[in-house]
């Protein structure tokens, strides 16, 4: 299956990006539990850096196959993913206050993440299915309503409101892409609008403290909004150059909460000052926008509108998780993406990453 | 496989698509961009600041408070180690048991206990809560010996005030109170912080800003709970100043012990430069309850009492002086001539002027009185011919010129100047002119004259040291824990007496006469090898007619009993001290307050020279 057309066209450059990600994020591990590494602080970087190992092979394994079979499979892996959702509101580990994690022997994982690669998968096969060279009406989009709402629903109900609306957003980007006629787009949006009253009653305390104090964090200093001012001060101290690796007092003393995970992006911006941000924050634009190239490249729809759909992944990962943690945006639990610790996000995230590689290398083959 | 390559018009508005999403992505990283510039460049400069906030605390440190002692160098106040009990909240594994526990091992009151330790939840964990302070050295054993079962329990060593004496010379050493939001504003207190304890009377007061020392303090870096991670720096507290008094302990002690059960005061000075050898005030009190606390009785004596014990009676107690005046009418008498040494006056025990009758003490009379008779038997008659020849006024320029009527300065504060009447202070102050009749009280001392303890002692200390008034002083140095003084002590003149050497060796001779003349007043303070010279006093608490009718009623009730005054020097020929004795409604000078002049000149004479 691997003929040497494939090896000649392997994407280099996408490695590499991801290599450079992997780096920065186990060095910046390092720093985020320096201060407990006698308490488990080494045995979480060492274990990040076998699920980096897992998520390239997971990689690989995702470029070995010609990434059109997937067509085929992306109803059935939807229902799947819907499927599990459900066993999990049903079975699933509680953690925190909410259901969000199955557990398979001594492996943990959420379906959520799964969720997100069946999602883009499904999108891009309706869309390839019903591919018109006119805009679409809100009369044809139903049908992918339909299909993302369901899992949103089912996640929403975990709850894990993060996930639920970050699963919207990207949904939401790849109707955007394949051009949808302005009136409907606005009467869409108008509905919206006249919902977030409703969503607003239906979310649970914790979640509406969350939105309140992201609208004045100072209300609540050492409650909910100490996460996010500490954060603040964190990034803010760093200065143009930070304050050097290993040096960042928010981090070391425990001040910056939840620091390896959702937080991580603050460990780097305090340690690392404005230059270091940037640097990160252009490896991530330079990913996206690679991504977007690659679904320009594409031979086919389907391709194209798949690596959207994972550019969107990207995107949206990095824009609610520094947003969060900037105070631009709500304290929502996005961690991100192939920068904070945690498996299960690494290695779906891994695995649409292959899918954006396998997309890349077959552009120049014609069945 | 069905061939599923981009229909070209398709194809065309994805790309126009793809266009603006890259516009999008543009745009949104930019703003990500700006965020992190506006936080880590504009707002630079503050979050830098919030996280040094964040991680350093200021630990201040009390610095030790200077040492009081005697003018042998004894110790008389101190601080002693007072044992604190504290527990750190984040070591409690079991707060139930932990506080369980405790209760066994004694009366801590579990109630604000509860309440401090869940106050503490939030916040810091690490912060030590103190539970109580001071703890027995009972309740400390157990606690040490049962370290093991009491997680989160831990002792703190804390200086404390220790008055050694208990109430030995409170009235001069003062007590420590907690400073006042008024005092901490008004910024004279820049070593102090809110919760401190700063001297509010005597010597503590006084002294206070050399006693205090300078805080201290350390920067240490601290977690997000509150745990000290290492100290960053640190300005060690500079003890505070010891002050030297003048004070001798065992003259205090016995002047209290005389004292004892009495009301009164005492004051031994030294007449050659105003240095108080002892001073104390009767009834008196522990201030070292001021640092323990007092339990709710003893407060309400302390402050609503007649008894008053707070009060320095030494200072703040005015008194009529009695016939201790006439040491004042006759110098003025002899100084201004309106009589001579030799002159004789009849007394035959009662006085008439105008429709008053004054009687002597004496009821038959002394018979033929000159000066020095009329002082050492103390004869009225005789003062009140004098102080109708002086008149009001002059009498008053001799009283001041002595220094009564004003304050002397003690540096003890709260101190009480006295009044020597005028006629022109008379009419101002009542509105009716000055009568004979009350010349006639004034030079025996009563109407309206009024004199501490203190005056008495500075007085007659002029009298015995050639005219020099000088300032009682209590301190004889300050000097900082390195030896750099302070304060050294010198004499102050407060006054210089205009009397002839010869007037004032001759009320000398007279004031000695009433001591060891057979006749004498005061020769309940007579020593065998030792002269001493004195005057007695008696100033009556309400008129005779009230004191009559008490009488014949039986027993004086106590209220109504006179004070009794001795004021003594001795030696004669080289004075080295004076005690001047109060003793409220002790009835007369001679017996009630002699005896104690007496002791006190004899045990300060046999001291051995320092």
């Amino acid at each position: 299956m691997l003929d040497r057309r494939l090896i000649q066209n392997f994407d280099w450059v996408l490695l590499l990006l991801l290599l450079l990600l992997a780096g920065i994020s186990i060095l910046n591990l390092y720093s985020a539990t320096y201060a407990i590494r006698d308490v488990g602080g080494s045995r979480i970087v060492m274990k990040q850096f076998y699920w980096f190992m897992i998520g390239f092979s997971v990689l690989l394994v995702m470029i070995t196959f010609n990434y059109y079979y997937l067509e085929r499979l992306a109803y059935p892996a939807y229902f799947f993913t819907v499927a599990l959702l459900i066993v999990v509101l049903l079975v699933g580990k509680v953690m925190s206050g909410s259901q969000r994690w199955l557990s398979l022997g001594p492996l943990v994982f959420q379906p959520s993440e799964l969720a997100k690669i069946s999602m883009v998968l499904v999108l891009a096969k309706f869309f390839n299915d019903r591919d018109s060279a006119e805009e679409y009406r809100l009369r044809d989009l139903w049908q992918p309503f339909i299909l993302i709402l369901v899992p949103c629903g089912l996640i929403l109900k975990e709850p894990d409101l993060g996930t639920a609306l970050f699963l919207g957003m990207v949904s939401f980007s790849m109707i955007l892409i394949v051009k949808v006629n302005r009136k409907s787009l606005l009467i869409f949006l108008g509905c919206c609008l006249l919902a977030a009253p409703v969503i607003w009653f239906g979310m649970k305390d914790y979640q509406q403290r969350r939105i309140l104090t992201f609208l004045s964090p100072d209300t609540e200093p050492l409650g909910a909004g100490y996460h996010i001012n500490q954060s603040k001060i964190a990034i803010g101290s760093g200065q143009f150059w930070g304050k050097g690796y290993l040096q960042g007092t928010q981090t070391r003393l425990h001040f910056l909460p939840e620091q390896h995970t959702d937080f991580a992006f603050s460990v780097l911006a305090e340690e690392w000052g404005l230059v270091g941000v940037t640097a990160l924050l252009l490896l991530y634009l330079f990913l996206i926008l690679w991504g977007l190239n690659i679904a320009k490249g594409s031979k086919d729809r389907f391709g194209a509108i798949l690596a959207v759909g994972i550019v969107a992944i990207v995107f949206w990962q990095v824009v609610i998780n520094v947003g969060m943690v900037t105070g631009l945006l709500p304290v929502v639990g996005i961690p991100l993406l192939l920068f904070s610790y945690g498996g299960s996000s690494l290695i779906s995230t891994m695995a649409a990453m292959g899918l954006l590689m396998n997309i890349s290398m077959r552009r120049f083959m014609f069945q | 496989m069905k061939a599923s390559n981009f229909d070209p018009l398709s194809q065309d508005i994805f790309a126009k698509q793809l266009k603006i999403a890259v516009i999008f992505v543009l745009a949104v990283f930019g703003i990500l961009v700006l965020r992190l510039w506006f936080l880590q460049i504009v707002g630079g400069p503050t979050y830098r600041a919030r996280s040094e906030n964040n991680r350093i605390r200021l630990q201040s440190m009390a610095p030790f408070r200077g040492v009081i002692r005697d003018s042998s160098g004894k110790i008389l106040v101190d601080n002693r180690p007072s044992y604190d009990l504290y527990v750190i909240p984040e070591d409690i594994h079991d707060a139930e048991d932990l506080l369980g526990r405790l209760a066994l091992l004694g009366n801590l009151d579990m109630g604000p206990i509860r309440e401090k330790i869940s106050r503490s939840d939030n916040g810091y964990p690490f912060k030590p809560v103190c539970l109580e302070k001071d703890i027995s050295r009972e309740k400390l054993a157990m606690l040490e010996t049962r370290r093991f079962d009491l997680p989160g329990v831990m002792i703190e060593v804390s200086p404390q005030r220790h008055y050694f004496f208990g109430d030995l010379a409170a009235h001069v050493l003062g007590y420590l109170g907690e400073i006042s939001e008024k005092q901490l504003k008004s910024g004279e207190f820049p070593h102090n912080k809110s919760g401190d304890l700063i001297g509010k009377t005597g010597i503590e007061r006084s002294w206070q800003h050399a006693l205090n020392g300078g805080r201290g303090g350390e920067q240490v870096e601290v977690d997000a709970a509150g745990r000290r991670i290492k100290v960053i720096s640190r300005k060690p507290p500079v003890s505070g100043a010891d002050v030297s008094l003048t004070i001798n302990r065992e003259l205090q002690m016995l002047a209290e012990k005389a004292l004892d059960g009495k009301h009164g005061a005492v004051v031994a000075m030294d007449p050659r430069n105003g240095q108080i050898l002892a001073l104390a005030s009767s009834p008196s009190y522990d201030p070292n309850l001021f640092i323990t606390g007092f339990d709710a009785a003893t407060w309400k004596n302390m402050v609503s009492s007649t008894d008053y014990p707070l009060h320095n009676r030494a200072l703040t107690g005015q008194y009529p002086p009695g016939s201790v005046f006439k040491i004042v009418v006759a110098l003025a008498g002899l100084q201004e001539g309106v009589i001579t040494p030799h002159e004789t006056l009849y007394c035959n025990g009662q006085y008439s002027l105008g429709r008053g009758k004054y009687r002597c003490w004496k009821r038959w009379g002394h018979g033929s009185v000159n000066l020095h008779k009329a002082l050492v038997e103390s004869c009225d008659i005789y003062f009140y011919h004098l102080g109708l020849r002086l008149g009001v006024d002059r009498i008053a320029h001799y009283a001041h010129q002595l220094g009564l009527g004003r304050k002397t300065g003690l540096n003890l504060g709260h101190e009480k100047g006295g009044l020597i009447p005028t006629a022109e202070w008379k009419l101002k102050r009542w509105g009716v002119p000055w009568q004979g009749g009350e010349t006639v009280s004034t030079s025996i001392g009563q109407s309206f004259v009024l004199v501490t303890p203190l005056q008495v002692a500075t007085f007659v200390s002029a009298v015995f040291n050639g005219g020099h008034v000088y300032r009682p002083q209590v301190t004889r140095w300050v000097r900082k824990p390195g030896g750099e003084s302070i304060f050294e002590f010198t004499p102050q003149l407060i006054g210089d007496v205009k009397i002839k050497p010869e007037y004032l060796e001759l009320v000398k001779y007279a004031l000695s006469g009433a001591v060891n003349h057979p006749r004498g007043t005061g020769s309940k303070a007579r020593l065998a090898d030792i002269k001493v010279a004195g005057k007695t006093g008696t100033a009556q608490v309400v008129n005779l007619k009230k004191e009559k009718d008490a009488k014949a009623k039986g027993e004086v009730p106590w209220k109504y009993r006179d004070h009794a005054w001795f004021v003594a020097v001795a030696p004669v020929d080289a004075p080295r001290i004076t005690v001047a004795v109060l003793v409220e409604h002790g009835g007369h000078g001679g017996s009630a307050a002699a005896p104690i002049a007496k002791t006190l000149i004899e045990a300060y004479l046999r001291l051995p020279v320092d």
